[in-house]
């Protein structure tokens, strides 16, 4: 059954296990398994009678926001976002976050677009989950060349929110923000903890309740090709297109 | 006698000079690529760009040209098609300045000039490098006894100030009013600018404040200095709720752009076309 269900899908489906808590969930820039996952969260609820609100920053169907660019920030720093996602050219074990390039600022080696939002939203919204499918030394480093926006702060700072999950596609991490390092929780198939040590690199901790990633079933990958595929068409169709043919 | 000034895009490159802090929309707000094909025509050297937040095909051409000393944003960046490569390089070899930023915080500096306010408060940011190499951004203790935690260190932002904003919009009225629907980031940039000039798809015979849902959406002519009426201003870039971005454009534009050389080779079609 596996055979068939794209990569892309399975990551999908892990991040939408994430926001079965939400009441709203937003998307930034770049991000179309992000925001598949969102509205496949939304669907879900859905079916279950519930209502999860979903603004996509890049749509403008589905966004909620009238104000401006600059709504997203407020309505975050208000608490009314419960979960954003954030990605790195680099990322370490601290959860500290680089999208301004590597090397030594600010004439770096190679140069990326920059940190967008990202050094409010990490600080305001409660549920940060950090997204990046390439899980190599390269992109989950020992400590990170920029710091857009640090993993964690000291006690006198204002942050109600931060980091609390990692998604490669290798591996799912839980950031334990009392001892400030990543735990392994869910692993892809043909992973195991030694090929992810051997990928990271960065320490981190072996969740007890280590486990592989379940796969989507066939009501959720029904929901994912038919609900949710045409929407994503609206606001990435090369993506839409390239996973589902849309 | 019209109500309001028309202008060539000639006549409103002319309002520029050297050296100013030019105000830029982002990717989904309007962003007024004809005007930029004379901007980079006239051949500037020293402009400063202010993103709000961020910019995209339009700031990277313009760093390609040379026509950029400095840029303060939260991004450059292409979109689906990846890194904005003249950007890049220009930072690289250190061939521009750049004011590393964030969307908030670039929203905020122009809510201060809004309010007429020095400064304007911000939280998160402290403790990224973003903040740390930002020598004109301050942290206070919070000094009020009244709201939020008390001795709470805040980040603190100037005001920003922009000479000359100039951006593309689907219709003026026959009054100067300009339509720019949900895109309020675009009053924000215009209330915090000097001048400010519009070029629209076109100039209808109606007036939006007769009518409660096109007044609420639409950037009184009060803040536009001048119009311009120039059909596909945008291309290749989006105009909300009109057209799409040509995205077979932007992709050429991103593949031609990765060298020097064929970028330049690129601007020649593009420049005339």
């Amino acid at each position: 059954m596996t055979i068939d269900i794209k990569r892309e899908e399975l990551l999908i489906s892990q991040l939408a296990d994430l926001l079965i808590n939400d009441n709203h969930v937003a998307v930034g820039a770049a991000s179309p398994i992000p925001g598949a996952a969102a509205l496949l969260a939304k669907e879900e609820a859905r079916y279950l009678d519930k209502r999860l609100r979903v603004t996509i920053l890049h749509s403008s169907r589905y966004n909620n926001f009238t104000d401006g660019a600059r709504e997203l920030f407020d309505c975050a720093a208000q608490g009314r976002i419960d979960t954003f996602f954030l990605g790195g050219v680099q990322i370490d074990g601290q959860a500290n976050i680089n999208l301004v390039g590597t090397g030594k600022y600010p004439h770096t080696k190679k140069r990326f677009p920059g940190s967008f939002g990202s050094p409010l939203m990490y600080f305001v919204v409660p549920q940060i989950i950090l997204f990046r499918e390439e899980h190599s030394p390269r992109t989950l480093v020992q400590k990170v060349d920029f710091i857009s926006a640090p993993g964690v702060s000291d006690d006198k700072i204002y942050r109600p929110g931060g980091p609390k999950y990692l998604l490669t596609n290798r591996a799912l991490f839980k950031f334990n923000k009392k001892n400030e390092k990543f735990s392994l929780l869910k692993l892809n198939e043909n992973e195991t903890s030694d090929t992810i040590t051997k990928l990271t690199g960065f320490d981190f901790d072996i969740h007890e309740d280590l486990s592989y990633m379940s796969w989507p079933d066939n009501k959720r990958l029904d929901i994912m090709r038919n609900n949710v595929a045409p929407m994503v068409s609206e606001f990435y169709p090369e993506f839409a297109n390239k996973i589902w043919g849309v | 006698m019209k109500s309001f000034e028309e202008f060539t895009l000639k006549e409103i490159v002319d309002q520029i000079e050297d050296g100013f802090l030019l105000g830029i929309p982002a990717d989904y707000s309007g962003v007024p690529m004809a005007f930029t094909k004379e901007l980079i025509n006239k051949g500037f050297k020293n402009l400063r760009l202010y993103c709000l937040p961020l910019t995209t095909i339009q700031g990277d051409m313009l760093i390609g040209s040379g026509c950029v000393s400095e840029i303060e944003t939260a991004a450059v960046t292409l979109g689906e098609f990846g890194l904005a490569p003249r950007f890049s390089e220009a930072v690289e070899k250190g061939n521009i300045k750049i004011k590393d930023s964030t969307c908030p915080a670039l929203h905020a500096q122009l809510q201060a000039t809004e309010k007429s306010v020095p400064f304007m408060p911000l939280r998160g940011v402290i403790g990224s490098d973003v903040q740390k190499n930002r020598k004109d951004w301050q942290i206070i203790s919070n000094p009020m006894k009244s709201a939020g935690v008390e001795n709470e260190p805040i980040l603190l932002l100037p005001a920003v100030q922009i000479d000359v904003l100039v951006f593309h919009a689907a219709c003026a009225d026959r009054n100067g009013n300009i339509q720019i629907g949900r895109r309020r980031e675009l009053a924000t940039l215009a209330h915090a600018s000097r001048k400010v000039f519009v070029t629209v798809e076109q100039v209808l015979e109606t007036d939006f404040f007769e009518d409660e849902l096109s007044a609420a959406t639409c950037l009184p002519s009060l803040y536009v200095d001048g119009i311009s009426e120039v059909k596909n201003g945008a291309w290749p870039c989006m105009l909300p709720g009109v057209y799409p971005s040509d995205n077979e454009e932007i992709k050429k534009y991103s593949l031609a752009a990765k060298t020097k050389s064929s970028f330049d080779e690129y601007m020649k079609f593009f420049l005339n076309s």
